[in-house]
């Protein structure tokens, strides 16, 4: 670690203020952000922590939605958010161990966008709306692409809003050493359709599978989807599985995402 | 007989110290003005140093002095211990491996320079401002590649990458051959044995400290073998004699072959807190540990199996390229040689055994010993290929194995070793039974209901440990016996103290050794201490490795024990007014034997010291003996390890529902101790068949270098295990009749692991008769769509 300035905003302008200065970070819950600082590969001049904001805190419904704000840890949406959006819960309870989910925000999931991380796959296939400091920006908008996010210097992440789902299931096929999702399918069912985002496969980071949203919103059942394949064009290949390999998890999981939905 | 003796589960009291964060690790040694060194390692896996320029990283704050290779003139290289012979009767190439990259860099990790600073972080931000320029050369990662005629060079001094070639036993090379060519069947197999990092949980710390006034060195440092290191790093690096040199190994947590070796940071520290004049501590991060602790295995092996019409083994060849990194470790040629060519028979009558090692520098992590070292490589391929030929042969592969079995004892092998005594029917049948094998048709129908693809994996293994007869040893290249040492310390009041030469990481042995002194002498076992991992106050021993610190390390400590005793009798019949012969030893009490006159252990003990009454003419008071153990042989543990998986048929993901071992560790010390080592082994050996894997890319670098690519057994990974060591063939030739129980486990678990998949996918359909380790899903799956 280098050294580094920290600063504890009280609220959102304040945080906003702080972050204007030069090489200044936000940090939420430290869980990427501190081994990164710890490897020295990254240098910021300054941090502003966000976990002294309460109103970036807690879960809240808004009619038929349920909001979260930015700053709940893993672990408060795995406990809270079981009643009203439970393949939501599960999903935060199945990220990384205890001590991660006591600490790691869904805010600073979301920003950081790691192409295997597993919130992305819920927002996506949520159709949520990320609320920022300075706007509303769609799922469909959000996500750029490996690590990379529609944020704009200094913005950031106050809450996320979701759409609940009449039905949805997140399946997650563990990378064995980091157990963040060597793929993960999140499916979920509204009135007007179904929406399936992917993380962990591609090299885009996470996507939406239109040919199987198209075939479940006709028929939501596993065999539904039995005609259709993933191409492995542009998955990731590594030690942990091949292009083809994370192509055809796609839909075995899709598949079994909709037999637990 | 008191309670805890020799068989009794006696809970370890290490771990009251363990469990409540009361340890005293290295890294919880903090001497009085200490500096601390970073490393600059490179980055690069080969290259030419062109520039290397600390000025200004000397300027930095707190920076006390930076050391390069040039400030190592005149010091040793890191030495090997083990001169492997060719098979055209040529010693191996043997290159220098410096203490600080010389001239140019040959793997990632390699130091090229050491800054001591005041502070940790300033010795960071020193070694970040270091100016070096290296030349890239192309790498060499591919064994096979490297011994190419052409390929790039790791030693430029030397002739080529080929460390040496080995044959063993040259004499039956064409025998072989011939049985080969005119056998009935042969059954060949090719397969990897996967590189490992061994990852204990504690990594590697050391502290040099110097005092001027005395002219001595004490190395703190996580070592399974102190005297080892004194005599490594006094004798050959740095020239320190040992009286003015102190190694001291506190508690070390984990080392599993690891910590054995004599490592380059060791070096530096001793000599760097004379020059500085200041002690100088390292403590290794996580990250660093992936690229400087000497890594395990990584064999590339073609194996062929010649077999008779009924089954019989004729003969076996093995051509086995065994990667020893980019500069030798301490014991890393003897690892794919002497600890591997010497297994090859397995439980198995084979009249003829041929196997070739080719021994090759790469520019990776220096290879070594880990768990079971060149054993582990031994059985895998072994009862892999037994397995392949089953099936080849349509013969039920507990039956083949049955029909091979060596079932007379003493056995004196085709590869040069004689094993002593085992009943390998007895473990199996043992074994069966544990499994439930007659129960498997019914829990694959089971698991076929549910979708999933059942497997049931059978092997048997054997090893030689507590290494080793000095002599046989010395005839085989090593430079260093290979005995045990114990010291028993009889205090006034009747206490006792056994101060060994073998090194406890996890091992149990404060609470085991005082078992086996307790027993011989008949008293509680509260009444004896083990003193050990400290140069000064320990007899010269050669540490803890190989399963052999109570085969030979116990073995020492039942010789002084013999002696103090004898020593007691003497006295006790003085005090009985008796003859010595007619004195017996019983539940701490002397008695002359056909009376009812006895005295008591503790007043024995107290005449040693205060001789009043005492036969001082005849004997020295004082209660204290040594003894240096030497054993005839190697022990031969052996068993048979059964394990079911379920396949997942869309996902290739395994899972292990079932492993039980049945062991020969021929008599038991402490049941629950030995219970404990073959989990541990187990866990590991699971590991590396589903799990681990250090993986590099062609340029040299550690795709694997953190626990984010690197897959350690969780226990989720791994089932409750089912162990058994109820099958006792003692050891013929120790004192205890004791085998040794530390890597069993690790040796016989990844062919039943691999045997178990293999036949979960047969039984599906699949034409799958090999899956490299680790078996991830990725591998699983593919195999599944091959075949
Ligand atoms: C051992 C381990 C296992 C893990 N396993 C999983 C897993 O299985 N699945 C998974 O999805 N994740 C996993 N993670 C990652 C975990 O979910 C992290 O908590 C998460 O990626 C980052 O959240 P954080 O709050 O800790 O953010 P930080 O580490 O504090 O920050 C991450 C990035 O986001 C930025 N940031 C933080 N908060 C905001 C905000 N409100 N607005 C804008 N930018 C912000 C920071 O500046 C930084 O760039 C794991 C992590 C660890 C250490």
């Amino acid at each position: 670690m280098y050294n580094f300035e920290i600063e504890r905003p009280g609220t959102i302008e304040e945080a906003v203020a702080a972050l204007a200065a030069e090489e200044a970070q936000a940090l939420g819950g430290g869980q990427t952000l501190i081994p990164t600082l710890k490897a020295r590969l990254a240098a910021p001049a300054k941090l502003v922590s966000l976990s002294g904001i309460a109103e970036l805190k807690g879960l809240r419904r808004e009619g038929d939605r349920l909001v979260i704000g930015s700053g709940t840890t893993h672990a408060e949406v795995a406990r809270e958010a079981a009643e009203a959006y439970p393949a939501l819960a599960a999903l935060a309870g199945g990220i990384g161990d205890p001590a991660v989910r006591n600490r790691g925000t869904i805010g600073g999931s979301l920003a950081n966008n790691d192409p295997s991380a597993c919130y992305p796959a819920a927002v996506l296939a949520s159709g949520a709306t990320v609320i920022t400091s300075t706007r509303e920006i769609a799922a469909d908008d959000f996500f750029q692409g490996m690590f990379t996010t529609a944020l704009d210097d200094g913005e950031i992440i106050t809450s996320v809003s979701f759409p609940v789902p009449q039905a949805a299931s997140y399946q997650k096929f563990e990378q064995p050493a980091s157990r963040f999702a060597l793929v993960g399918v999140f499916v979920a069912k509204f009135a007007d359709g179904v929406r399936v985002a992917v993380t962990g496969a591609s090299e885009d980071g996470v996507f939406r599978w239109s040919e199987a949203e198209a075939a479940l919103s006709e028929d939501f059942s596993a065999d539904a989807i039995s005609g259709l394949s993933v191409s492995p064009e542009g998955m990731i290949g590594d030690l942990h599985g091949t292009p083809e390999y994370r192509a055809h998890l796609v839909k075995v999981l899709t598949g079994r995402a909709v037999a637990a939905a | 007989m008191p309670d805890g003796g020799i068989g009794a589960s006696s809970k370890r009291r290490e771990d009251v110290r363990f469990l409540t964060g009361k340890g005293n690790y290295t890294d919880d040694i903090n001497i009085h003005g200490q500096a601390y060194v970073h490393f600059l390692r490179s980055d690069v896996a080969h290259g030419r140093i062109r520039r290397l320029d600390t000025a200004e990283a000397e300027k930095m704050p707190g920076v006390l002095r930076i050391f390069t290779a040039a400030d190592f003139e005149g010091v040793g290289g890191i030495p090997c211990g083990w001169q492997v012979t060719d098979r055209h009767g040529n010693p191996m190439q043997e290159p220098k491996h410096p203490v600080l990259a010389e001239g140019k860099v040959r793997y990632v990790g390699e130091m090229i320079a050491g800054v001591v600073a005041e502070t940790p972080a300033q010795a960071r931000d020193a070694a970040e401002a270091i100016v070096v320029d290296i030349e890239e050369l192309p790498a060499v990662i591919d064994m096979k590649e490297a011994v190419k005629d052409g390929a790039p060079k790791v030693h430029d001094e030397l002739e080529s990458n080929l460390c040496y070639d080995w044959g063993f036993v040259e004499e039956n090379r064409e025998a072989v051959d011939e049985a080969i060519r005119n056998a009935h069947h042969v059954t060949t197999l090719e397969l990897v044995n996967n590189r490992l990092v061994a990852n204990p949980m504690e990594p590697r710390v050391a502290i040099g400290v110097y005092d001027r006034a005395s002219d001595e060195h004490t190395l703190y440092t996580t070592s399974q073998n102190p005297h080892v290191i004194r005599l490594l790093m006094g004798a050959f690096v740095l020239g320190i004699p040992e009286h003015k040199l102190r190694v001291i190994s506190p508690d070390v947590g984990g080392g599993f072959g690891s910590k054995i070796f004599h490592y380059a940071e060791e070096a530096f520290c001793t000599f760097a807190a004379k020059a500085v004049g200041r002690p100088v501590k390292w403590t290794c991060s996580r990250s660093e540990a992936f690229i400087s602790d000497a890594q395990g295995r990584d064999h590339v092996t073609k194996i062929e199996l010649a077999l008779d019409e009924e089954g019989h083994f004729l003969a076996i060849r093995t051509d086995t390229y065994a990667n020893m990194g980019a500069y030798l470790s301490t014991f890393a040629p003897s690892v794919p040689t002497w600890l591997h060519g010497t297994l090859m028979a397995g439980n198995y009558k084979t009249p003829l055994i041929y196997v070739n090692v080719k021994a090759v520098f790469t520019n990776t992590v220096p290879v070594d010993a880990y768990r079971g070292a060149g054993r582990p490589e031994a059985s895998f391929q072994l009862e892999r290929v037994i397995d392949k030929a089953a099936r080849e042969m349509g013969i039920d592969p507990v039956e083949l194995r049955r029909r091979n079995f060596i079932t007379e004892f003493p056995y004196a092998t085709p590869v040069a070793v004689e094993y002593d005594t085992g009943d390998y029917n007895a473990t199996m049948d043992k074994l069966l039974e544990m499994a439930d094998v007659a129960g498997f048709e019914k829990r694959l129908e089971e698991s076929r209901k549910r979708g999933k693809l059942r497997g049931l994996g059978i092997n048997c293994y054997i090893e030689a440990c507590g290494i080793a007869p000095s002599s046989l040893v010395g005839q085989l290249g090593a430079r260093a016996g290979l005995y045990e040492s114990a010291t028993v310390r009889v205090n006034a009041t009747g206490g006792l103290v056994i101060m060994t030469g073998s090194h406890s990481h996890g091992q149990g042995h404060e609470t085991a050794f005082p078992q086996v002194v307790a027993d011989m002498i008949g008293i509680d076992p509260s009444m004896v201490e083990v003193v050990h991992g400290d140069t000064a106050n320990t007899p010269m021993g050669m540490g803890t490795y190989g399963s052999r610190s109570l085969a030979v390390g116990g073995s020492a400590i039942v010789r002084a024990t013999e002696k103090i005793i004898a020593k007691a009798k003497k006295i006790a019949a003085h005090l009985l007014e008796a003859s010595e012969a007619d004195i017996e030893l019983k539940d701490g009490q002397f008695t002359v034997a056909g009376t009812d006159k006895s005295v008591a252990w503790g007043d024995v003990t107290l005449a040693a010291y205060v001789p009043h009454n005492y036969p001082l003419e005849d004997l020295e008071p004082g209660l204290e003996e040594t003894a240096f153990y030497d054993p005839s042989n190697f022990t031969y543990p052996a068993g048979a390890y059964a394990c079911e998986v379920e396949v997942d048929p869309d996902t290739g993901k395994v899972e292990i529902v079932s492993f039980c071992a049945a062991d020969d560790f021929g008599n038991v010390v402490n049941p629950m101790i030995v219970d404990g080592q073959v989990h541990g082994g187990l866990g590991q050996g699971i590991g590396q068949a589903l799990l681990e894997h250090a993986v590099y890319d062609e340029n040299g670098q550690l795709l694997t270098g953190s626990f984010m690519d690197y897959a350690m057994p969780r226990a989720s990974d791994v089932p409750f295990y089912k162990v058994d060591h109820s099958c006792q063939t003692p050891c013929t030739h120790n004192p205890l009749g004791v085998k040794g129980c530390g890597e069993a486990g690790a040796i016989g678990s990844p062919p039943a692991v691999v045997n178990a998949v293999v036949d979960a996918l047969q039984r599906a359909g699949h034409d799958v008769t090999h899956i490299d380790m680790p078996l991830t899903p990725s591998r699983v799956w593919a195999a599944m769509q091959q075949g």
